[in-house]
């Protein structure tokens, strides 16, 4: 079995859950670890360099807020050294031109900064905090570095009809890249679900809209573009398969195949504080749980896509279909999939967009 | 649109050669490219100071055995697909 399990490509290293921001749709698990209990500068060192040996080519540092270490300067360091290609994914807020500077002498390769929309008031009505003038001012401060820029806009309902703004701000930066990322529903956004998915009308015009702004923009800013699964035939590849390529490492050093994988219950994670990166990469059984295909039921056992999107998000699966097995119930083929078409029919139906009235959103707390 | 001949390409910020299990590799955000033979040549040359043209013609002669004219267009074609997921700026 060993020898047929390729090497992780990519690790994604959340440091901490700490954030000053409070977005509806954090991917963060909705029980959030303390400071107390976050990895040391040591530990993480170690694992750059085993995830290297390991075969890992990038790294992503994430969060919650990866600035709030006050450690990231050494950290970026070490994941260079390591010989890591580093991606920092931020909020840009606790930034400033010093900090900045010494990132991008440390090794930074990648900076993800994240906007919440091309608007102070709904930017910050989804952050539920004053963090877009901040964002702005970072994006200035890039020019002046050798580093890739990209804008990630995290897309809903409430900012999908901003694409064009969104693009324009990218355009007047550094930026070569811009990620519209429409909102995955779990954790924080599964619970704002009704206030975030966007209406099929908008996300029509919204594909219609970038696939000719992809155009126009060719070999000047790369635009990526990920549509809701809700509204999707089949499900994505999630993860590019579990425990295929990626694995992702908590702040306090459990190793998950996948951000949500906390949600399944009966998995236990493995730690780097106890094992190795390989080892636990090869042998925990988190990661051979559903590695491979012996796992899958119908119709996922027998389709022709199994190979392609390996039977969807077992997240999904556990979240929609009560059993982290099943065919990921967005997917057409689905037993489940009259579920979520009930959801969209409430969505698409007229009353029930409220545009116009603000929603009471559920705030993403922060760890105690 | 392929390259202009007489431009001078340049890995783009955030792109560089990397290395991983004696596999050569071009690093670039969220993707990572293996680069064998040709398309490490290529590569090797995109420093800002190879016009498109020097670049085919030196590969021209490390695979002299192949057609000119097709090493051309597959070495134009590169570069177009680099340029699509914006791993390098032109300069002229």
């Amino acid at each position: 079995m060993t020898s047929t399990i390729p090497n992780p490509l990519a690790l994604i290293a959340e440091l901490t859950h700490r954030c000053p921001l409070h977005c509806v749709y954090c991917s963060n698990p909705v029980e959030l670890q303390s400071r107390a209990r976050e990895l040391p500068t040591e530990i993480w060192c170690r694992v750059f360099k085993e995830a290297a040996e390991t075969g890992v080519l990038q790294i992503d540092f994430t969060g919650g807020e990866p600035l709030a270490r006050s450690d990231i300067v050494a950290l970026v360091r070490a994941a260079r050294s390591a010989g890591l290609y580093v991606n920092l994914i931020t909020s840009g807020l606790p930034l400033d031109e010093t900090r900045l500077a010494a990132l991008v002498e440390a090794g930074l390769d990648h900076m993800q900064l994240s906007f919440q929309g091309a608007r102070e008031e709904t930017a910050n009505e989804i952050s539920g905090a004053k963090s877009h003038t901040q964002k702005l001012r970072v994006l200035d401060w890039l020019r002046y570095h050798r580093v890739a820029v990209t804008l990630n806009f995290v897309i809903h309902r409430r900012n999908i009809d901003q694409l064009e703004e969104m693009l324009a701000l990218a355009e007047s930066s550094c930026a070569t890249r811009i990620e519209f990322a429409n909102v995955q529903y779990y954790g924080w956004a599964f619970a704002n679900r009704e206030n975030l998915l966007p209406t099929r009308q908008q996300l029509d015009h919204s594909v219609e809209f970038l696939k000719r702004e992809q155009q126009r923009l060719q070999g000047k800013i790369r635009i990526e573009f990920v549509v809701p699964d809700y509204y999707a035939n089949y499900p994505k590849p999630c993860m590019g398969g579990w425990g295929r390529k990626l694995m992702l490492i908590t702040p306090t050093g459990d190793v998950l195949p996948c951000h949500a994988a906390q949600v399944i219950a009966g998995l236990s994670f493995e730690n780097v504080k106890d094992h190795g990166l390989r080892e636990i990469w090869e042998q925990s059984a988190a990661f051979q749980k559903f590695r491979g295909e012996d796992w899958m039921q119908q119709p996922c056992k027998t389709c022709d896509r199994r190979k392609q999107d390996f039977g969807g998000c077992r997240c999904q699966a556990l979240l929609l279909a009560g059993n982290a097995a099943a065919t990921d119930p967005v997917c057409s083929l689905a037993p489940l999939r009259p579920k979520v078409d009930a959801l969209l029919a409430a969505i698409n139906t007229p009353t029930s967009v409220q545009n116009f009235i603000q929603p009471s959103w559920l705030y993403r707390s922060n760890p105690a | 649109m392929p390259p202009a001949l007489n431009s001078r390409p340049r890995l783009a910020p955030g792109c560089r050669l990397g290395e991983n299990s004696q596999q050569r590799v071009l690093l670039m955000p969220e993707r990572a490219l293996r680069l064998n033979g040709p398309s490490l040549e290529i590569v090797e040359r995109c420093d800002g100071q190879h016009t498109v043209e020097q670049i085919v013609r030196e590969l021209q002669k490390i695979y002299s055995k192949a057609e000119a004219q097709k090493v051309e267009q597959d070495i134009l074609g590169y570069l177009a697909l680099l340029q699509e997921r914006r791993a390098l700026d032109f300069e002229l």
